[in-house]
C-alpha cells in the first residue's frame, strides 16, 4: 500500500532564525499538512507567505477564546496574513496546524484550515484565502517580530486522495 | 516509501460497557500522536446538554495541566481555562440514542523532553436545542515521552457505552 499521507519536508531549529521557508513542493499531493511547534524569542505571531507573494491577496476569519472571552476577528485585503490571533509568549509551548485543501491546481484560488493552540493565550481555528489560481509551491513561516529560537519544528506533510 | 502515518492501536467498546480505554505502552518511534475518539457514556453530566465529559490522562499522572478552550452551544459561544487534566464532550445518556460524540486530538512532538501541547477539537452532536462543539488549547507541563494515554469518564464514575471506539495513530515527519 503506498504511503498517502508523506512527510514532504522537516526543519527542526538549530539556533534562532527569523523565518521557515518550505520550497520546490511537489504538486504530486492533493492537500498539504504544516504541524508546527514554534518557540518564539518574544512576544510574537506568525506570518505566512505562499510563493513568496507580499501583495494583498490575503484574507481570513478567526474564531477565538482567550480563556476568558470569545470573539471572532476577520482581515481582508492583507499581505501578508497572519495565521493566529494570539501573540506567543517566550515561555509558551504552542502548536499550529494548517490544512490546505487542493494546493497543487491551476484553478481555483487557495484555501487553507488553520487551528492555533497556546495554552497560555488561548485557541483559535482560522479559515484564509490566497486570491491566486497558481499552485502552491513555496510556503514561508515569517514571527511578527524577533526569532524562532532553536529546537523549533515545522513539518510539511502531504496527503494524497489516492 | 513507507506508512508515515500508522494505526499504533484501536479499541472498540464491548457489550459490556468499559470503565476506560487506555493505549499503554506506545512506542517512541514516530513524532506526532493523533487520536480519533467516538464515544458515548452511560451517564450526561450536563443537564442542559445531555452531554458526558471524558477526562484525558497521560502517564497515569493527573497533574501539571492547563488548558484554554473555546465552546459553542448552538446559542451563545464561551471562552474558559483551567489547570485540569483536558477534557471533552460526549454523548450521554440523554443524547439521541444511536448517537455519538466525535474528537480529534493531535499531539505534536510526544516524545520529545519539552512540554507537550495538544489540540482538540470535539463535539457532542445531538437532535436537540443544546450541543456543544468545542475547541481546546492544552498542555501537559511535562518533560516526559508519553507512553500511555488514558480516556475516562469525567466525574461520576460512568462507562464507555457499546460501540464506543479510540484508535490511536502515530506520525512520522521523516
Amino acid at each position: 500500500m503506498p504511503s498517502t499521507y508523506t512527510p514532504i519536508a522537516t526543519t527542526t531549529l538549530g539556533s534562532a532564525a527569523p523565518s521557515v521557508t518550505f520550497s520546490s513542493i511537489s504538486g504530486s499531493y492533493t492537500d498539504l499538512i504544516l504541524v508546527a511547534t514554534p518557540i518564539y524569542s518574544t512576544s510574537a505571531a506568525t506570518k505566512l507567505y505562499i510563493n513568496n507573494d507580499s501583495t494583498s491577496v490575503y484574507s481570513g476569519t478567526w474564531l477565538y477564546g482567550t480563556g476568558s472571552a470569545a470573539g471572532s476577528y476577520r482581515v481582508s485585503n492583507t499581505a501578508p496574513i497572519i495565521i493566529n490571533y494570539f501573540n506567543n509568549g517566550s515561555s509558551d509551548t504552542p502548536n499550529q496546524i494548517i490544512n490546505f485543501q487542493n494546493y497543487s491546481n491551476a484553478t481555483t484560488f487557495k484555501t487553507f484550515i488553520g487551528r492555533n493552540n497556546n495554552s497560555a493565550q488561548g485557541t483559535d481555528a482560522v479559515v484564509g484565502l490566497w486570491r491566486s489560481t497558481s499552485a502552491i509551491t513555496q510556503l514561508e513561516l515569517q514571527t511578527t517580530t524577533g526569532n524562532y529560537n532553536a529546537g523549533s519544528t515545522f513539518t510539511l506533510y502531504g496527503v494524497k486522495s489516492a | 516509501m513507507p506508512d508515515t502515518f500508522i494505526k499504533i492501536a484501536s479499541v472498540t467498546v464491548g457489550s459490556g460497557g468499559a470503565a476506560n480505554i487506555e493505549f499503554t505502552s506506545i512506542s517512541s518511534a514516530y513524532t506526532d500522536l493523533f487520536l480519533v475518539v467516538s464515544a458515548r457514556f452511560n451517564a450526561s453530566l450536563d443537564a442542559g446538554s445531555g452531554a458526558a465529559f471524558c477526562k484525558m490522562t497521560f502517564n497515569n499522572v493527573t497533574t501539571n495541566y492547563s488548558n484554554r478552550f473555546l465552546t459553542g452551544d448552538g446559542s451563545g459561544v464561551a471562552s474558559n481555562n483551567n489547570t485540569n487534566p483536558p477534557n471533552f464532550p460526549c454523548a450521554g445518556t440523554n443524547n439521541t440514542s444511536n448517537t455519538f460524540g466525535s474528537t480529534s486530538i493531535y499531539i505534536p512532538n510526544y516524545g520529545s523532553s519539552n512540554n507537550k501541547s495538544i489540540s482538540i477539537d470535539a463535539i457532542n452532536e445531538t437532535n436537540a436545542t443544546t450541543a456543544y462543539a468545542v475547541l481546546r488549547a492544552s498542555l501537559w507541563s511535562n518533560s516526559a515521552v508519553i507512553s500511555s494515554i488514558k480516556l475516562e469518564e469525567l466525574a461520576t464514575g460512568a462507562n464507555f457505552l457499546q460501540y464506543s471506539t479510540a484508535t490511536l495513530y502515530g506520525i512520522k515527519s521523516s
